[in-house]
């Protein structure tokens, strides 16, 4: 079976599509995550082929369903946090050989196939639909609600595994070689000039503070929350490995890294796999955990014009995003209960739930809403997984959360200040990512 | 700060030729009037991308903002940290943003919306490159 990425056809990165033909049809219902690690101990066991087969082994034991029900997966084939395997480093064949491998020697160490995984999961035995999607999870969710709302499959995994191996990523290379090509001296991103990665975010919102006359410390309560959530995540790094909360003066005199980002505004590369199970509304009915459905999704497409998307840039396209959002599932902004968008880095989640006018929030309202009861259990929360800031860089927490917290299993982590409804998750970038809308009822 | 060295490829040659020469060139579609940089491969701009040109701009600016970069990928600028890093909004378009590290400023003592104007600097390898100094 040859394994494709999902074509562009199967996002909604357009306004004026109307409501998600599938709407409420498809649901999510199984949950499985591995632990996580802040890095990759070299042992088979731990690798991130052996974490994903985890994750997704537990979805499918949550769901409730027998392995040969699944009839598909979409995985992300990528899973660096930012480290590549070193060509010049043999790769270990001790693990190798604890899998059956692809013709791909670093497939479940340094990345992942559809081929590898069904390889080494021998009980999917009628999985006839396999798909790619780049990036992160919220991806793998669009394209696998999409194929199953198509009816591509019915019963469907959704996987997104990260490796992360020692070392700096982008502190070796091209960075620290006397000569660069011109491609790279001019590029967006990583220059000439030495931008780390937070640069394009600091950026923005160094901006976001001169317009609208915000500060730093502004985030702090942001931050604080962030991490109070996240150590109420039992499958995230923080509260597994380093339970601390982030206090306003611990964030505060943190070390910068490109004034006005510091190192707590930069989320922290983890080993982490996560996997969901998706199904029809119809299937979802006989399964183990309650379903939760998916009223529509959305896509971010946006491009800088120049070396750097701009705040007005941002500002334009998470407006854009946010209208899709809502077109897409046929509601407005009061209908949300709460919102888990993206967050690593820290300095953009006002742009997104700005977008989202979440709360009936403007534009350069949204350090100041910091400011209010920001918490699980106000009337208002904001990011209720933590994110990545709580729980280490997976891209997925905020998805997890948003199905347990409608679940009603999301434990000491649950709002009570609102009721669980209808929730809106995603990311990554503010110029570009891929949206979803939960709920508990598919109406 | 002693940048990298450069090695021009074919998509930017006209770009860094001119640096040598000490004048400022973006790329232009004589279609719709539009300026492009980073430079990219003219058919990524104008269809067939015969209507793109290279243009002089007059090298004047103004500081769109910045950060003060603490922490650093690139090696041999470790050594200058903590360093600006600005944005410059080009005089001609304020959409066309170039990097600046605005030697003679002090870090973080940036002047948001100050005038601006070019100056090429030469990189490790002799590769000259603009930068951004303050208007007198």
């Amino acid at each position: 079976m040859t394994t494709q990425m999902a074509p562009e056809s199967m996002y909604r990165s357009t306004e004026g599509l109307g409501v998600w033909p599938h709407r409420g049809k498809v649901a999510a219902v199984g949950i499985g995550h591995s632990p996580t690690a802040r890095r990759w101990d070299g042992r088979a066991e731990t690798s991130v082929g052996a974490q994903s087969i985890m994750a997704c082994r537990k979805a499918i034991e949550d769901a409730g369903v027998d392995p040969s029900q699944v009839d598909g997966i979409v995985l992300v084939p990528v899973t660096t946090t930012g480290a590549h395997w070193d060509a010049d480093t043999p790769v270990p064949m001790d693990v190798v050989n604890a899998f059956n491998p692809s013709d791909d020697p670093l497939d479940g160490i340094g990345q992942l196939s559809a081929e590898w995984l069904l390889k080494n999961m021998p009980e999917l035995t009628n999985v006839k639909f396999t798909m790619y999607a780049p990036g992160c999870m919220s991806a793998a969710i669009t394209v696998a609600a999409q194929a199953v709302g198509d009816g591509l499959a019915s019963t469907c995994l959704v996987l997104k595994g990260w490796h992360n191996l020692e070392g700096r990523y982008n502190h070796g290379g091209i960075s620290a070689a006397n000569e660069v090509p011109g491609s790279f001296a001019l590029s967006p991103g990583r220059t000439l000039w030495g931008a780390p990665g937070c640069y394009g975010t600091a950026l923005q919102f160094a901006q976001y503070c001169t317009k609208y006359g915000k500060h730093h410390d502004m985030m702090a309560p942001f931050m604080e929350n962030s991490r109070r959530n996240g150590l109420l995540f039992p499958e995230g790094y923080w509260a597994q490995h380093r339970p601390e909360q982030l206090p306003p003066e611990d964030y505060l005199n943190s070390r910068w890294i490109a004034k006005p980002a510091n190192l707590f505004d930069n989320d922290i590369p983890i080993m982490a796999s996560a996997a969901y199970l998706f199904t029809t509304a119809e299937k979802a009915q006989d399964m183990a955990q309650k379903p939760v459905y998916i009223l529509g999704h959305a896509s971010s497409r946006g491009l800088a014009r120049s070396i750097v998307p701009t705040l007005e840039e941002v500002e334009a396209e998470t407006d854009s995003t946010g209208r899709k959002i809502y077109e897409s599932a046929g509601i407005s902004p009061d209908d949300l209960s709460f919102e888990n968008m993206y967050d690593g880095f820290a300095q953009f989640h006002q742009f997104h739930i700005e977008g989202l006018r979440y709360r009936g929030m403007q534009r350069g309202d949204a350090l100041d809403f910091y400011q209010t009861d920001i918490s699980i259990e106000g009337p208002n929360p904001v990011l209720p997984s933590g994110g990545n800031i709580g729980s280490g860089r997976s891209r997925f927490w905020m998805h997890t959360d948003c199905i347990q917290q409608i679940q009603g299993r999301a434990g000491a982590r649950a709002v009570t200040g609102v009721k669980p409804e209808i929730a809106v998750s995603g990311g990554p970038m503010p110029m570009g990512g891929n949206f979803t809308v939960w709920s508990a009822t598919p109406n | 700060m002693v940048k990298q060295g450069v090695v021009p490829d074919e998509t930017n040659k006209p770009f860094f030729d001119a640096a040598n020469e000490g004048r400022l060139v973006v790329q232009s579609c004589t279609n719709s009037d539009r300026l492009y940089f980073p430079p990219r491969p003219a058919s990524e701009i104008c269809g067939e991308g015969e209507s793109v040109v290279w243009k002089e701009v007059s090298g004047r600016g103004t500081i769109y903002n910045y950060c003060v970069v603490y922490d650093c990928p690139v090696a041999s600028l470790k050594e200058d940290l903590p360093f600006n890093l600005a944005v410059i909004m080009l005089d001609e378009d304020p959409g066309i943003l170039m990097y600046s590290h605005l030697p003679g400023v002090p870090p973080d003592e940036v002047p948001v919306g100050a005038a601006v104007r070019v100056i090429f600097e030469e990189t490790a390898n002799g590769q000259k490159v603009p930068e951004w100094v303050l208007v007198d």
